[in-house]
C-alpha cells in the first residue's frame, strides 16, 4: 500500500485518500456565456498522458482538506504535493496542460 | 516401510513426546517434529493421491516448497491441503492425506485471528545465517528491526545440515545471535511467521502462526494466526534457496525426495529416509547429503549427469565406500506404489539424449537434486527483475530495486565465502538438466510420467502439446498447462518447466525467461486476512438513540448503508404487508410516529453560507426567511440529481441542511470539495450535526393535539405554525426544535432534540399520543407514504441520469439565479429532449395487481423480445388510500402519456397499467395543513 504525502499532515496510507481527477480545471467563470463545446469540454474531458500528470487529491481520513500533486503515471510515484490554488511546480519532463 | 526414527540425534526433544493421530492411526512424534518427520518417523512415507491422475504421492522436500504431502487436518479444527511438511506436529493434532483436494470446515472457526501494525528501519526475510548476520549488524547500530522467520526457531539452513559458522556448531552460533537481539530493545524476533506480500512504499504483509503448536496450553484469548502489517524502509531478502527436481519417468512416486530434504530429515529430526539410495545429481551440493546418509547407515550410489566430478569430491566417495556413476542419468524410477529402483542411462556427450543399454539399481530412496533456485518470489514481488545465470542454472536477481538488499550466495561470495570442505554446499557450475527422455522400452507404460509440476499432474509431455500449439512465452504455457498454478505456485516446477519449454524450442532459458511472482508467497487463510473483521465486527452497526426501543418493541430491521432502521412494527401474527396497511392507515387517519433520526444534517454557517447554499441548489436559498424551510435540489455540474432535501434558516447567517440518510457523508465531501477547490474566498462552515439529533416525525390528522400536548409553550394552529416553518421549542421538557415538514403529504410535525433524550423525548410522544391511538411505523410505511404522494427517494427513484425536469421537480429550478451548479447543464441539447424519461405514477387496472420494482415498461401486451423498452418501475407498493396496487416510474416521454394504457413486464408477468400523474393523492396538498 503506497504512502501520499499529505501537504498538512506528511504521509499517509492511501487508503485514507480519494482521487478528484485532473487538477487545475477551473469551473468556468461564465457558465452560461460557454458555448456547448466549451460546456462538454469541461463537464467530460480530461487529459490522460503518460508520465507526470496534475491531480487533485482529498485528504478524507485525516485532516478533510483537498490539496494538488504531480503524479507520474507510469510508475505512481508522487513527484509534488502542493496547496489548491497554488502553481503546478515545475518539475522536469512535465507540462501544463491546461 | 523404509523411514524410520534413529535411536540418537537430531533436534527434536525426546523427551517432550506428542500424540497424534495420522488416517485413525495413533503414532507418535515429538516436540519440534513436523508432521512430515513425524510420519516419515513412524514409517509412513505414503501421504495422498493425485488431483487428476490418482497417483500415489509421498513427501518429496521438508519445507514451504512441498508439492506432494498435502493433508487435511482435522483437529484442532478442519483445514484443507496443508504441506505436511509446514505443519508443526503438537499434542491432539489429527490429520490424513487427501486425495486431490481437501475440505473446508463445515462450522464456524472459533478461534481468534488478529492484526498488528510495525514499523522497521529494518526488515530481515529469513533467519538463517545470512538474515541473522545481517539482523544483527543493524540491530547493533541501534535500527529498529524485525526478523522474520516461518520455521519454528531461528537458524535456518543451519538446522538442516549441520554446518558450522566461526568455528561454532552452527545451532549453537544462532542460538548466541538469537540470544545477543533478544536482549536488544529495538528489535522484534517473529518466528513461525511467513512474509507473503510484497507492497509498495516498504509495505509488507507476514501471517504469525501463533497457537496451533501450543494444543491445549495456549492462553485462552490468544489469536490463532495475525496479520502484521509492516512498514520498513529496507528489507533484506535472506531466503536461501530451493532444491529443484528433475523430470524423469515414475518421478513422482513415493520414495522420491530432494536431496536437501533428506540431509535435512537425518540431521534435524533424526529420521533416515531411506536405507538403500540412489541419489540423482546434476551438482556438488548433494554430496553432503550423501554423505551424512552413509554415516548413519545407508547404502548409496550416485548417479551424476556430469561427465567427471571434482577430485575432491570424487576421492572423498571412494573413501567412504560411495559408488559414483558418472555421465549418466536415471530414466525411470521403478515401482507402482513406492519406488524399488531406478533404471539408469549414459548419457551422450553435451545433450540429453540416451544413447546406449540401460542398468537397474535396486533403491528405497531416490534422492534428487537438479541445482538450486535462489527464493525470489518477494524480489519479484518487489519489480525486481531477474536473469539467468549459466553457472548455477538458475534465475537470479537482475536489478537493484530501492529499498532491498538480497542475501545469499553472491554476498557470501564477496565476502569471501569459500568453503574448503568439498562436500560443504559448494555450487561447482550446475549441468542444466531438464527431462530425461522417456525409456525406450516403455517402463513408463505408455503415457508420460514425467512429471513437471507434481501437483497439478502436468508432464514433460502436456508441456509439449503447449508448445505444439504454438505458445512461445512461459506465461501462456502455464496458463495453458496449468504449470505453476497449484498450492505451491510453482516453487520447485516453475523453472524447471522453463528448461523443458527452452529445451524443446531450441533456445536458452535466458531467452525464455520465467513466469512474474505474485502474492501470496505461499497461502493464507481467508480467516487471518479477515482477523476481527468479521461477524458484528466486519463492518460497523449504527443504531439511533431510540434503537432500544425498537429493539423492546418487536421491529423488524432493514439495513440502510451502515444504519438499522424500524423497518416495520408487527403485532403478534402480522406479515409485513398486514402491518404496513395498519401502519399507513394509521398516519393517514389518526397519528403516527417515526424515528427518522438517521436523517442527514449538516450545520453550514458563515458570512457567506447563504450565498454558498444559492450556488448548491437549483433553488434559491438566500430569500429564505429565518425560522423558514425550504425544499431543496441538489445536481451536479451535468445536472443530474445528486440529493434532495430541506434547508433551514435557523439564523441570518446559519443554516440547517437535511440529506438523505444514504448521502450524509457524500454531501457533506461535496461542500468541502467546492469550498476548498472551487470558492475558497467563501465565509461558511459545514459540519455533520447527524449523530447530535434524534428526530422524530409525528403524522396525521391528529398529529397536531399530540404536538400541542408534548411542547405547550408553542402554538402548533394552523395560523401560528405553518407549514415549512420552524420553531424552537421545549418538547416534553427538552430543549429542542419542532420543523413542519412533511414527508408523508400529512400534517406533520418534525420533533428534533439532541440524541441524548432522544429514548425519553420518543415514550413521551408515544406517552402524550396514547389517546388518540398513536402507531409507530418505520421504513416501509415511509415508502408507501411518501411514494403516494410523488415523492422521489434518491437513488431509488433515481439513478444519476436523471435532471430536476425530469423528475417533475422544475418547480424547484431557479429562473433568476445567474448560476448554480448544473444549470448550464440544464440547457445542453440532450437534456432537452423530448423522449428523456420522466418520473410518472402507474395504476394497475386490476387494483389487487402488484407493479414489481424492476419491471420493464413495454407498449404492447404481445412480447416479442426485442422490443422498445419505454421505461422502468423504480418504487411499487400497495396503498391502503389508493385502495389499489401502483407504482412509480420512469418511462420516456412519461408526462406526454397521462391516461395511456401500458403494460409492465416482470419475470414472464405482463400488467396492465395506465399512466398517471405521480402524485396520486391530494395534489392539492390540503392534507398537510390539518
Ligand atoms: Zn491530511
Amino acid at each position: 500500500m503506497q504512502l501520499i504525502e499529505c501537504p498538512n499532515c506528511g504521509k499517509r496510507e492511501e487508503i485514507e485518500f480519494h482521487y478528484g481527477g485532473q487538477a487545475h480545471i477551473a469551473y468556468p467563470e461564465d457558465p452560461a456565456a460557454t458555448t456547448d463545446h466549451e460546456w462538454s469540454d469541461y463537464l467530460f474531458f480530461r487529459d490522460n498522458p503518460k508520465g507526470p500528470f496534475a491531480e487533485r487529491w482529498y485528504h478524507g481520513g485525516g485532516c478533510r482538506r483537498w490539496f494538488n500533486a504531480v503524479r507520474d503515471t507510469t510508475s505512481y510515484r508522487f513527484l509534488a504535493v502542493y496547496q489548491p490554488g497554488e502553481r503546478m511546480p515545475a518539475l522536469p519532463g512535465t507540462r501544463v496542460t491546461r | 516401510m523404509t523411514a524410520r526414527r534413529l535411536p540418537t540425534g537430531g533436534s527434536i526433544d525426546r523427551g517432550a513426546p506428542l500424540a497424534f493421530r495420522w488416517a485413525g492411526t495413533d503414532l507418535t512424534g515429538y516436540q519440534g517434529d513436523t508432521l512430515a518427520s513425524a510420519l516419515l518417523g513412524a514409517g509412513i512415507d505414503t501421504i495422498g493421491s493425485s488431483v487428476r491422475l490418482g497417483r500415489p504421492r509421498g513427501i518429496t522436500s521438508a519445507g514451504t516448497e512441498e508439492s506432494t504431502a498435502l493433508v487435511q487436518i482435522e483437529k484442532p479444527f478442519p483445514e484443507p491441503m496443508l504441506p505436511a511438511t509446514t505443519v508443526e506436529l503438537a499434542e491432539g493434532l489429527a490429520a490424513r492425506g487427501i486425495t486431490g483436494q481437501g475440505r473446508l470446515a463445515d462450522r464456524d472457526d472459533p478461534a481468534r485471528y488478529d492484526a498488528r501494525h510495525a514499523h522497521a528501519d529494518l526488515l530481515v526475510v529469513g533467519a538463517g545465517p545470512a538474515g541473522l548476520t545481517a539482523a544483527l549488524a543493524a540491530a547493533r547500530t541501534g535500527e529498529r528491526v524485525i526478523l522474520a522467520d516461518d520455521d519454528i526457531r531461528v537458524g535456518g539452513s543451519l538446522l538442516d545440515y549441520g554446518e558450522t559458522v566461526e568455528g561454532v556448531p552452527g545451532e549453537q552460533w544462532a542460538a548466541g545471535v538469537l540470544a545477543e537481539l533478544a536482549s536488544l530493545p529495538n528489535v522484534r524476533v517473529l518466528v513461525r511467521t511467513t512474509v507473503f506480500g510484497i507492497y509498495d512504499d516498504g509495505f509488507v504483509l507476514a501471517v504469525e502462526h501463533r497457537s496451533d503448536h501450543l494444543g491445549a496450553a495456549a492462553r485462552p484469548g490468544r489469536s490463532r494466526e495475525r496479520i502484521w502489517r509492516i512498514r520498513t524502509t529496507t528489507t533484506v531478502i535472506a531466503t536461501g534457496g530451493y532444491e529443484r527436481p528433475i523430470a524423469f519417468a515414475n518421478n513422482d512416486l513415493p520414495g522420491v525426495m530432494l536431496a536437501s530434504a533428506a540431509h535435512t530429515y537425518l540431521h534435524r529430526y533424526a529420521v533416515l529416509a531411506g536405507e538403500s539410495v540412489v541419489l540423482f545429481t546434476t551438482n556438488s551440493t548433494a554430496y553432503g547429503a550423501a554423505r551424512a546418509l552413509v554415516a548413519a547407515g545407508a547404502r548409496l550410489t550416485i548417479v551424476d549427469t556430469r561427465p567427471e566430478i571434482p577430485a575432491g569430491l570424487d576421492s572423498g566417495c571412494r573413501n567412504l565406500g560411495i559408488e559414483v556413476v558418472t555421465g549418466h542419468h536415471v530414466v525411470t524410477a521403478l515401482g507402482t506404489d513406492r519406488v524399488h529402483g531406478v533404471t539408469i542411462a549414459p548419457r551422450r556427450a553435451g545433450g540429453p539424449h540416451v544413447a546406449g543399454a540401460s542398468a537397474t539399481i535396486d533403491c528405497d530412496l531416490l534422492l534428487v537434486s537438479g541445482g538450486w533456485n535462489p527464493v525470489l518470489h518477494l524480489f519479484s514481488q518487489a519489480r525486481g527483475t531477474l536473469a539467468f545465470d549459466e553457472r548455477l542454472q538458475a534465475f537470479v536477481a537482475a536489478s537493484e530495486v530501492r529499498g532491498f538488499e538480497l542475501a545469499g550466495l553472491a554476498a557470501a561470495e564477496s565476502a569471501g565465502y569459500d568453503p574448503a570442505d568439498p562436500f560443504a554446499f559448494a555450487l561447482h557450475p550446475v549441468e542444466g538438466v531438464w527431462s530425461i527422455p522417456l525409456p525406450a522400452d516403455g517402463d513408463a507404460g505408455g503415457s508420460d510420467t514425467r512429471f513437471v509440476d507434481v501437483q497439478r499432474d502436468v508432464t514433460v509431455s502436456e508441456i509439449l502439446r503447449a508448445t505444439g500449439a504454438g505458445l512461445r512465452s512461459m506465461e501462456h504455457v502455464k496458463r495453458y498447462t496449468t504449470l505453476g498454478t497449484a498450492l505451491d505456485q510453482g516453487k520447485t516446477s516453475g523453472l524447471l518447466g522453463s528448461g523443458v519449454v527452452a529445451q524443446e524450442l531450441g533456445i536458452s532459458v535466458a531467452e525464455l525467461g520465467t513466469t512474474t511472482f505474485r502474492p501470496p508467497f505461499s497461502p493464507v487463510g481467508f480467516a487471518a486476512l479477515a482477523g476481527a473483521d468479521r461477524g458484528e465486527l466486519y463492518d460497523p452497526i449504527r443504531v439511533t438513540a431510540i434503537h432500544p426501543w425498537h429493539l423492546a418493541h418487536g421491529a423488524e430491521f432493514e439495513n440502510v448503508g451502515q444504519w438499522k432502521r424500524p423497518w416495520y412494527y408487527p403485532l403478534p401474527g402480522e406479515s409485513l404487508d398486514e402491518a404496513v396497511l395498519r401502519e399507513s392507515i394509521a398516519a393517514r387517519t389518526m397519528v403516527a410516529c417515526m424515528d427518522g433520526s438517521t436523517l442527514g444534517k449538516i450545520d453550514v454557517r458563515g458570512a457567506d453560507a447563504a450565498a454558498f447554499l444559492d450556488l448548491l441548489y437549483t433553488n434559491l436559498m438566500s430569500s429564505l426567511k429565518v425560522g423558514s424551510i425550504r425544499y431543496g435540489v441538489m445536481c451536479g455540474p451535468d445536472g443530474m440529481v445528486k440529493d434532495d432535501g430541506t434547508v433551514i434558516r435557523l439564523a441570518e447567517e446559519r443554516f440547517l441542511v437535511t440529506t438523505t440518510t444514504g448521502n450524509a457523508a457524500a454531501i457533506l465531501d461535496w461542500m468541502e470539495e467546492w469550498l476548498q477547490t472551487e470558492w475558497p474566498d467563501l465565509r461558511v462552515f459545514a459540519a455533520s450535526v447527524t449523530e447530535q439529533w434524534v428526530t422524530i416525525p409525528v403524522v396525521g390528522p391528529l398529529s397536531r393535539a399530540v404536538v400541542q400536548q408534548l411542547a405547550p409553550g408553542v402554538d402548533a394552529s394552523a395560523a401560528a405554525f405553518p407549514f415549512m416553518a420552524t420553531r424552537d421549542a421545549v418538547i416534553a421538557g427538552v430543549d429542542g426544535r419542532i420543523d413542519r415538514i412533511s414527508f408523508s403529504g400529512e400534517l406533520a410535525f418534525e420533533l428534533n432534540v439532541p440524541a441524548w433524550y432522544g429514548q425519553a423525548v420518543w415514550e413521551a410522544v408515544i406517552a402524550a399520543g396514547e389517546q388518540h391511538g398513536i402507531t409507530p411505523y418505520g421504513t416501509e410505511t415511509m415508502h408507501v407514504l411518501r411514494a403516494e404522494k410523488g415523492y422521489p427517494i434518491i437513488g431509488q427513484d433515481t439513478d444519476g441520469t436523471l435532471s430536476p425536469h425530469d423528475l417533475g421537480l422544475g418547480w424547484a429550478v431557479s429562473k433568476k439565479k445567474p448560476d448554480f451548479i448544473g444549470k448550464r447543464s440544464f440547457a445542453r441539447a440532450e437534456n432537452t429532449r423530448p423522449d428523456r424519461r420522466h418520473f410518472v405514477g402507474l395504476l394497475p387496472v386490476d387494483p389487487e395487481e402488484s407493479i414489481p420494482e424492476g419491471a420493464q415498461i413495454i407498449a404492447s401486451r404481445e412480447v416479442t423480445i426485442p422490443m422498445p423498452m419505454l421505461g422502468h418501475v423504480t418504487s411499487g407498493y400497495r396503498s391502503a388510500a389508493l385502495g389499489s396496487h401502483f407504482a412509480l416510474a420512469l418511462i420516456s416521454a412519461g408526462r406526454d402519456r397521462m391516461g395511456e394504457r401500458l403494460f409492465a413486464w416482470s419475470e414472464g408477468r405482463v400488467i396492465a397499467v395506465t399512466v398517471t400523474d405521480s402524485v396520486l393523492l391530494d395534489k392539492e396538498g390540503t392534507r398537510r395543513d390539518g
